[in-house]
């Protein structure tokens, strides 16, 4: 299903990057810019960046700026805190991997801070054993983002693919779970559950109740937790709130408190902040064997480092500026604005009333993965150029709106349905809309 | 049915425990953060809480941190790299107009102009041209196209993905990797991780770390009785002995990598670095094409770059670069799969890796300066290593190499025999027992030789010659004092 093989990886992305310098040259199109919504690149997608958390960067960057009264009196305290943790002026090593968290839940022991994906990384390389047979198995929920299945089977892992319901707004379901786990049998060995929460691309949000069931699950089957809360701090929908498993490992009590063996990670890249170019994140893990974090620690410690100014963005994200604070009006008014919108219900409402087009409420995340009721005149001539059904759709819009967005096949889907995923972000959404509304409505009618 | 299936309520055991985690892991070490900075560490935690002990501080000799060690940053790079965290500075009459330049170019390449977007997978295009023109000058012209420049988190980074690409094949067609002893060990560490043979061949200690040809050869038929040697790595400048590898020995090494059929990474990020009369860094890419088509044509190499070291030594911003020469296509697209997996390279780290490729130019107003700060570190780097190699000389027990290049002296210890014996008492290889001794007593963190790799029966230790001249003299006085006491002792 996640058919790596099957198409150029990319093709699309390399489309849109000459489309743009198209653009650049002069040539004429029915749009002037390419909306690039295909990644959850914030910035990429015009967010501006937090001035708070820039304002410490550069003065981290560039020290004499500590002294500049252009610069507001946090700001300056803050980088000279920061700087204070560097030895050497933020351009050195880290001596360790470890950050000062500002949580009552964390133990600082058992975090690592590090490149998102270094992190992802090096808990799969210690979760999958390559000399077993059978081989280790990966739960992972259709759909899920690619790089994910990419990382795991790069592993000589086996991705076992369970499905979110669609129909029940991409609820996890327990039943679905227990039906992966049954397929694996006589195929791989199961040893890990990857959850995504809030979702990417299906922009739920799991309920207390899925969360614990989810926990319940994985210790009676004894499957060890991995779970992506990237997108933590982007919640909208109603009567929807992030649970996190870690607290939610712990308000169980025993036995699962002391057993449930556990994976989180967050990163400075979606959030408030949308600092993806930054590259820097954290996992903390839960329950593990102090003989296997001894390892674990060695892998981490030969990857050098976090990258120090993503380091620095992330203990700025895990304690923001307070009331009272010189910068924390402005970082208020805009650090949630970017997150928690009513836009997105706008977004929901324009996507369905599109024949041909559904999608089920979006609770949190960046994305929105509508469905695509596609014509089966339209499902033919993707065939004859080869093509996806949902690329060929994405790659239409590209050329036509100047919308770049991404094929529902990437990140896997139920066989016969296609999809589209496209970021949320509030900076270009009127615009989006109006191209997507536009261009479906022709591209239907064309196919009819 | 799998293990965990059969599992019922009886015994609670860890689903991630060391028997049912990869093998491979338990294999890997990391001496340079290994168990005797662990100590240091724990020392300073000591020190903090007001233990009293022979010494104020832990001077960390072990890492090569040129910043860590009081070495300033060049003003220039962090002048653009904070215009490119705040644009808004770039209203500010207190920044040159030539970094004001870089900046906008590099926003200009970032989406949404912002160094917090992601870049392409491959790093930021213009960027990668820039690179393969700092390339073409410092070569002398031979052309470096920008598609086969690869950006990275630091040049590890670059590292461990080439291997990644080569190492495959089951027991005796596994891929064998060739390595200098002694070795960076971030390479025993990704061979050990990805399960490839690792395949020693020693330099020369008697000839200041020289490279053989017939070593060369002689490691490499005795792996072939037991797997597929296909990767031969060389560090020049050498890390951690610093040697300086000559022309004709380049071209020697290229020479039989062609003849064997092997593929060349060729480490070269302390190439900035080289102190001794007579030593001349020569990249491993210009010397393939004055070898002419023969090779140039045919030779499959990665060269590697970074930010970390250098006059630069900026470590925490992870930049680095790859140029590849002679990939086959159909490997290049699955080099762009697998680099596409981490997203991209940190975008600040590629932001300075263009002002390390483009820097002032004579007829800017930053010039003057970065110049004299360049020269300033290089000069000052130069002075510490002649001090380094001449102090340690002199002290019995301890000989000494030139230390022609990077940023590390690797000196021969002469232990006692009682010494040796203590040490397997307490389950310790000598040099350990040696290091942890001069960490307790002196304050004085260094790496122990069996990190990177050695002679049977030889003993060294690592140590940067990064602090600044007056500590490092200290530094130097107090080994050797420490050395006195311990042959003293053991003897």
């Amino acid at each position: 299903m996640w058919n790596v093989k099957q198409l150029e990886y990319g093709a699309l992305a390399r489309r849109a990057n000459q489309i743009k310098d198209e653009l650049r040259q002069g040539v004429r199109k029915p749009y002037k810019e390419v909306i690039d919504v295909f990644q959850g690149d914030l910035h990429r997608a015009g967010m501006k960046p937090l001035t708070f958390v820039r304002q410490v960067l550069t003065a981290c960057v560039y020290p004499p700026l500590i002294n500049s009264s252009n610069l507001p009196l946090d700001v300056r305290q803050r980088a000279q805190e920061e700087l204070g943790r560097c030895v050497g002026e933020s351009g050195y090593y880290n001596q360790t991997s470890q950050i000062k968290l500002y949580c009552q839940f964390c133990n600082v022991q058992d975090i690592h801070s590090t490149e998102m994906r270094f992190a992802h990384c090096n808990i799969l390389n210690v979760l999958v054993n390559r000399e077993a047979s059978p081989r280790t198995g990966v739960l992972i929920p259709v759909p899920c983002h690619n790089k994910t299945v990419l990382s795991i089977t790069q592993l000589g892992a086996v991705a076992v693919p369970y499905y979110l319901s669609e129909e029940q707004g991409w609820a996890l379901q327990v039943e679905e779970l227990q039906r992966a786990l049954e397929s694996a049998k006589g195929v791989c060995n199961p040893v890990a559950l990857y959850v995504i929460n809030p979702g990417n691309p299906a922009g739920y949000v799991q309920s207390q109740k899925s969360v614990l069931e989810v926990i319940r699950f994985a210790w009676e089957k004894r499957l060890f937790l991995l779970v992506d809360e990237l997108y933590q701090d982007c919640v909208y929908g109603e009567n929807c709130e992030f649970v996190s498993y870690k607290r939610a490992v712990s308000e169980m009590g025993p036995p699962f408190s002391g057993t449930v063996e556990l994976a989180s990670f967050h990163s400075v890249s979606k959030g408030f902040s949308g600092e993806c170019g930054l590259r820097a994140g954290y996992v903390e893990l839960v329950n593990l064997d102090p003989a296997v974090m001894k390892y674990i620690n060695t892998l981490f410690s030969k990857d050098a480092c976090s990258p120090v100014l993503g380091q620095i963005a992330l203990d700025l994200m895990t304690d923001p500026p307070k009331p009272g604070d010189p910068s924390y009006l402005l970082y208020k008014q805009v650090g949630p604005e970017n997150c928690t919108l009513v836009y997105v219900k706008k977004v929901h409402e324009v996507v369905n009333s599109l024949p041909g087009f559904s999608c089920p409420p979006i609770e949190g995340g960046l994305f929105a993965f509508p469905r695509l009721h596609l014509t089966p005149k339209a499902i033919q001539k993707a065939k004859e150029l080869g093509l996806q059904p949902d690329t060929f759709y994405c790659t239409r819009l590209l050329e036509e709106g100047g919308v770049f967005t991404g094929p529902g096949w990437e990140y896997g889907q139920k066989e016969g349905t296609y999809h589209i995923r496209y970021n949320t972000s509030r900076a270009l959404f009127k615009e989006l809309l109006r191209r997507l509304s536009s261009f479906h409505m022709t591209f239907m009618k064309d196919f009819s | 049915m799998s293990q965990q299936a059969v599992n019922g309520v009886s015994h609670r055991g860890r689903v991630l425990t060391l028997d049912s985690m990869n093998p491979n892991v338990k294999r890997v070490e990391y001496a340079v953060r290994g168990p005797i900075v662990q100590r240091a560490v724990q020392i300073e935690k000591e020190l903090k809480e007001g233990a009293k002990k022979p010494f104020t501080e832990v001077i960390k000799a072990n890492i090569g941190d040129a910043h860590a060690m009081g070495q300033k940053p060049i003003t220039f790079f962090r002048q653009v790299l904070a215009l490119c965290a705040y644009p808004a500075l770039l209203e500010d009459s207190k920044f040159p107009e030539d970094a004001k330049q870089r900046a906008r170019r590099i926003l200009e390449a970032c989406g949404g102009h912002s160094i917090g977007a992601y870049s392409a997978s491959q790093g930021i295009e213009c960027i990668r041209q820039d690179v393969a023109r700092y390339i073409e000058k410092r070569d002398g012209g031979i052309p470096s196209n920008p598609d086969n420049i690869y950006l990275s988190t630091g040049a590890s980074d670059a590292i461990v993905t080439i291997l990644k690409l080569l190492v495959c094949g089951e027991g005796r067609d596994r891929t064998g990797v060739m390595i200098s002893i002694p070795q960076y060990p971030l390479y025993s560490a990704a061979l050990a991780d990805l399960g490839a043979v690792q395949i020693n061949y020693y330099l020369d200690e008697d000839n200041c770390w020289s490279l053989n040809i017939t070593e060369l050869r002689r490691a490499l038929s005795a792996a072939r009785e037991h797997c597929n040697p296909r990767v031969l790595c060389i560090i020049n400048p050498g890390n951690p002995t610093g040697q300086v590898q000559s022309r004709q020995c380049i071209e020697d090494v290229i020479r039989f990598a062609k003849e064997e059929h092997l593929f060349l990474m060729a480490d070269e990020v302390y190439q900035d670095n080289v102190y001794a009369e007579g030593c001349q860094f020569h990249s491993f890419k210009k010397v393939l094409f004055e070898m002419g088509p023969e090779y140039s044509n045919t030779v499959e190499m990665a060269s590697f770059h970074s930010t970390s070291k250098c006059y630069m030594g900026e470590c925490g911003f992870r930049g680095g670069y790859m140029e590849v020469i002679n990939l086959d296509p159909e490997v290049k697209a699955q080099l762009i799969k697998l680099v596409s997996v981490r997203l991209c390279p940190p975008v600040p780290g590629q932001a300075l890796l263009d002002l390390v490729v483009n820097p002032p130019q004579p007829d800017e107003p930053s010039y003057a300066t970065f110049m004299k700060e360049r020269t300033a570190v290089l000069s000052a780097l130069a002075e510490k290593a002649r001090l380094t190699e001449q102090i340690f000389n002199t002290v019995p027990g301890i000989t000494c190499n030139p230390v022609q290049g990077a940023m590390y002296t690797f000196p021969r210890i002469t232990l006692p025999q009682k010494a040796i014996d203590k040490a397997k008492e307490l389950g310790l290889v000598p040099d350990m027992f040696y290091c942890m001794r001069l960490l307790d007593e002196e304050g004085i963190c260094l790496v122990p030789g069996s990190g990177f790799g050695q002679r049977e029966g030889t003993y060294h230790f690592r140590m940067t010659i990064l602090p600044p001249t007056e500590k490092l003299k200290v530094v130097l006085q107090k080994i050797r004092e420490f050395q006195l006491r311990f042959t003293q002792e053991f003897s």
